[in-house]
C-alpha cells in the first residue's frame, strides 16, 4: 500500500497535466480551515468574555480532549488497549507538583513534567510489551497501581492525602484561570496537530496498515514494535500534560484523583462513542461526555451509566461510532490518507 | 513464629484470590474473553446477598444456596446476548465491552447502595479460630474460603477433563469452527461455560464480603489480584491459577509483617518481577510458539 502511494505519487510528478493528481486534503477540510481559524480565535479570546466557571469547565474539556486523543492513537491505531494511562496522569501531576515545589514557576513546569512522563515511560514500555492484548490492559493498570502505592509512600508529595501545588496563591484568581485555560487550549491544539502530524508521517501510515491488519503490516515490512513504542511515548506525553493541567487547575494533587481508573474509563467513553480509529471521534465523543455531564449533573453518577451503556452499544453494534456514522459520506475534516484524481475516471 | 503465621495467612488469602480468578481463567481459556467486570461482578454478587439475605436468614452462608445458581443464569444470558455479538468483533471488543459493564456495574451499585461499605455477617463463625500453636491463628472461616476454592478448581477441572459438557467446552477452546462441524452446539456450550464462569465469581463475591468490608468500587482491587494470578500461574491452567493466588498471597501477608502498610505494593511488584522474568507463567498449559 505504503509502495504504491509512492509510486503514485512519482507519477504524478512526471505526468502531464491532464494526468491523475494525488491530493491529501478533501473538500470537507479546506471548508473547514476558515471556520476552525475562527473558532481558535474565540476560544483564545473567550475569557475576556465569559465568567470563570465556563473556563474551568472547558479547562476540565481540554484535559479529557487530550487524554481521548492520545488514547484513541494506543487504541485505536496501535491496537494498544491500555487501562493504565492514569499513570502517566499522576506522574505528570505529581512532577508538576514536585517542581512548583522546588521552586519551578508552576506554567513552567508543565512542559517539562509531560516531557519526564514519555521519559518514564520509555523503560516501563519494555516491562508492559511483554503482555499481548488484554493482559497488556491489565499489566498497564498494574504499573499504574504500583506507582500510586510507591507515590503516596513519600510524605513531601503530600503522603496519601495529596497537597496545594505552591507558587499558585501569589496569582489573582481570574488571572490564574485565564492562564490555566490558555495552557490548556495550547496543550489541546498542540495535542491535535502533534496527532495529525504523527498520523501523516511515516509513522502513521505504518500505523493505520496495523490498525487495518497487524498481519499484513509486518509481512509488506512495517517495524510493527518500533510504530508501537513511538505512539506509547506519545500517548504518555499527551496524559502527563493532562496530569499537568490537572494538577494547576485543581490547586492541588491528590493520589486517589490523579491515579485514578476513572481517568481510563472517560478515555475509552469518548473515543468509543466518537468514533475509534479516526481523529475527528474523540473531540465528537468529548462534546457528547460533557453536554451529558453538565445536562445531568444534579443526578450524581448516572452521567456515568448511560456513557457506560451508550459506549457498550456502541462497541457491538456501532463499531465506529458517532462519526463513523458521518463518515459514510466521506466527511474528513482531518485527512491522513492520499487521493488519486485521474483526468477521466474522476474520483477514485 | 510471627512469620509462620504470615505465611499459613497468606496461603489462606491465596485460596479467595484463586477462587475469584478461576472465572477469569475459565472465561479467557474457552472463550478468549478478558472479563474486566469479573472484579464488579463479585461485588454485585455480595450486594445481591445483602438486598435479598433480609428475607431469607442473617446468616451470610445462605446465600450461597441462592446467589451462585443466580449468577449462572445471568452469566449463560449475558453470554449468549451481549458477550457472543461481541466476541464476534474481536478480542479487544470484548476488553472495551467488559470495561464499560465494569463502569456501570459500579456507579449502578453506588447510586443504589451508597459508596458506604458493607460486610456479610456470618454470626459467631467470624470470630471462631483454633491455635495449634501460640502465635497461630487459624480462622475457620479462612481456612474454609482455601478448602472451598480447592475444591471448586478441582470440581471445574473434573469437569472439564471427564463429562460430555465439559468434553464439548474444552473442544471449544481448542477450534470453534471444528467443534461446530462435529456438530457441538457452540453457542451452547460457550453459554454453560460462562455460567460456571459467573457462579463461581458469585462464590467468591460472597467469600469476600464474609472475609472483608466491601464498597461499591472494591471490584477493581479484586480484578487486579484475580489477573494477576491467572497470568503468574500461566494462562489457561486452573492448577496454576491456585499457585498463582499463593503466590499472591503469601506476597502480600508476608509483605504485610515486615511492613503493614506495603503488603499490596509487594504483591503487585512480585507480580511485575515474574512477568518480566516468566511472562508465560510458573505453569504454562500451552507452549509459545
Amino acid at each position: 500500500m505504503a509502495e504504491q502511494v509512492e509510486l503514485d505519487k512519482r507519477a504524478a510528478a512526471t505526468a502531464p497535466a491532464r494526468g491523475p493528481r494525488i491530493l491529501r486534503s478533501t473538500r470537507a477540510s479546506r471548508w473547514a480551515i476558515g471556520p476552525g481559524v475562527v473558532a481558535l480565535a474565540v476560544l483564545g479570546y473567550l475569557p475576556y468574555l465569559v465568567d470563570p466557571n465556563s473556563t474551568t469547565t472547558l479547562v476540565n474539556f481540554f484535559i479529557l480532549l487530550v487524554l481521548g486523543m492520545t488514547w484513541n492513537l494506543l487504541a485505536g491505531y496501535a491496537g494498544l488497549v491500555s487501562v493504565g494511562q492514569q499513570a502517566y496522569i499522576g506522574i505528570g501531576a505529581y512532577a508538576t507538583l514536585w517542581f512548583a515545589q522546588h521552586g519551578v514557576e508552576p506554567f513552567v513546569a508543565v512542559p517539562i513534567a509531560a516531557v519526564f512522563c514519555a521519559v518514564v515511560a520509555f523503560p516501563l514500555s519494555w516491562l508492559v510489551f511483554r503482555l499481548r492484548g488484554g493482559y497488556f490492559a491489565i499489566g498497564t493498570w498494574v504499573v499504574a497501581e504500583v506507582l500510586a502505592l510507591l507515590t503516596i509512600r513519600d510524605s513531601s508529595l503530600g503522603g496519601g492525602t495529596g497537597t496545594n501545588v505552591p507558587g499558585l496563591d501569589g496569582f489573582d484568581p481570574v488571572v490564574l484561570g485565564a492562564i490555566t485555560y490558555w495552557a490548556a487550549l495550547a496543550v489541546a491544539v498542540l495535542t491535535l496537530a502533534g496527532c495529525y502530524i504523527v498520523l501523516r508521517s511515516r509513522v502513521g501510515l505504518a500505523l493505520t496498515a496495523v490498525r487495518d491488519d497487524e498481519t499484513a503490516a509486518r509481512a509488506v515490512g512495517v517495524l510493527v514494535p518500533r510504530a508501537k513504542r513511538i505512539v506509547y511515548l506519545v500517548a504518555a506525553l499527551g496524559a502527563g500534560a493532562a496530569g499537568t493541567l490537572l494538577a494547576i487547575s485543581q490547586l492541588n494533587v491528590q493520589p486517589n484523583n490523579v491515579y485514578g481508573v476513572q481517568w481510563s474509563a472517560y478515555m475509552i467513553f469518548v473515543v468509543l462513542i466518537g468514533g475509534i480509529g479516526t481523529l475527528e471521534g474523540p473531540i465528537i465523543g468529548t462534546i457528547v461526555f460533557f453536554v451529558l455531564q453538565q445536562t445531568l449533573s444534579d443526578q450524581g453518577a448516572w452521567y456515568l451509566i448511560i456513557l457506560g451503556s451508550v459506549a457498550v452499544v456502541m462497541a457491538v453494534w456501532a463499531r465506529r461510532g458517532l462519526w463513523g456514522l458521518l463518515d459514510r459520506w466521506g466527511l474528513r475534516l482531518f485527512p491522513v490518507g492520499y487521493r488519486v484524481l485521474g483526468a477521466r475516471s474522476g474520483r477514485l | 513464629m510471627n512469620w509462620i503465621n504470615a505465611i499459613i495467612q497468606g496461603l489462606m488469602l491465596g485460596g479467595l484470590f484463586a477462587l475469584f480468578a478461576c472465572g477469569l481463567s475459565l472465561l479467557f481459556g474457552v472463550l478468549g474473553i478478558i472479563n474486566l467486570a469479573h472484579g464488579d461482578l463479585a461485588v454485585l454478587g455480595a450486594y445481591v446477598a445483602v438486598a435479598l439475605l433480609p428475607s431469607v436468614h442473617s446468616n451470610a452462608l445462605w446465600a450461597l444456596l441462592f446467589v451462585p445458581p443466580m449468577f449462572a443464569i445471568f452469566g449463560y444470558g449475558a453470554q449468549r446476548t451481549l458477550l457472543q455479538r461481541s466476541m464476534q468483533s474481536g478480542p479487544l471488543t470484548t476488553l472495551l465491552v467488559t470495561f464499560g459493564l465494569s463502569v456501570v456495574l459500579q456507579n449502578a451499585l453506588q447510586e443504589g447502595f451508597s459508596a458506604d461499605s458493607h460486610s456479610l455477617s456470618v454470626g459467631s463463625l467470624v470470630t471462631k479460630a483454633f491455635h495449634p500453636a501460640s502465635s497461630i491463628s487459624i480462622s475457620y472461616l479462612r481456612l474454609g474460603i482455601l478448602v472451598a476454592a480447592v475444591i471448586i478448581l478441582v470440581t471445574v477441572q473434573l469437569f472439564l477433563a471427564g463429562t460430555s459438557t465439559g468434553r464439548q467446552i474444552r473442544a471449544l477452546s481448542d477450534d470453534v469452527e471444528a467443534a461446530s462441524i462435529v456438530g457441538i452446539n457452540t453457542r451452547h456450550v460457550a453459554g454453560v461455560a460462562a455460567a460456571i464462569a459467573f457462579a463461581t465469581v458469585a462464590v467468591a463475591g460472597l467469600a469476600d464480603g464474609m472475609y472483608a468490608q466491601f464498597a461499591p468500587t472494591s471490584g477493581s482491587q479484586l480484578l487486579l489480584f484475580g489477573f494477576e494470578a491467572v497470568i503468574i500461574g500461566g494462562l489457561g491452567s486452573l492448577w496454576g491459577t491456585l499457585l498463582g493466588g499463593c503466590v499472591l498471597g503469601l506476597a502480600q501477608t508476608i509483605g504485610a509483617q515486615a511492613d503493614p502498610t506495603i503488603g499490596v505494593l509487594v504483591a503487585h511488584l512480585v507480580f511485575l518481577a515474574i512477568l518480566a522474568v516468566r511472562p508465560s507463567g510458573l505453569m504454562p498449559a500451552t507452549v509459545e510458539a
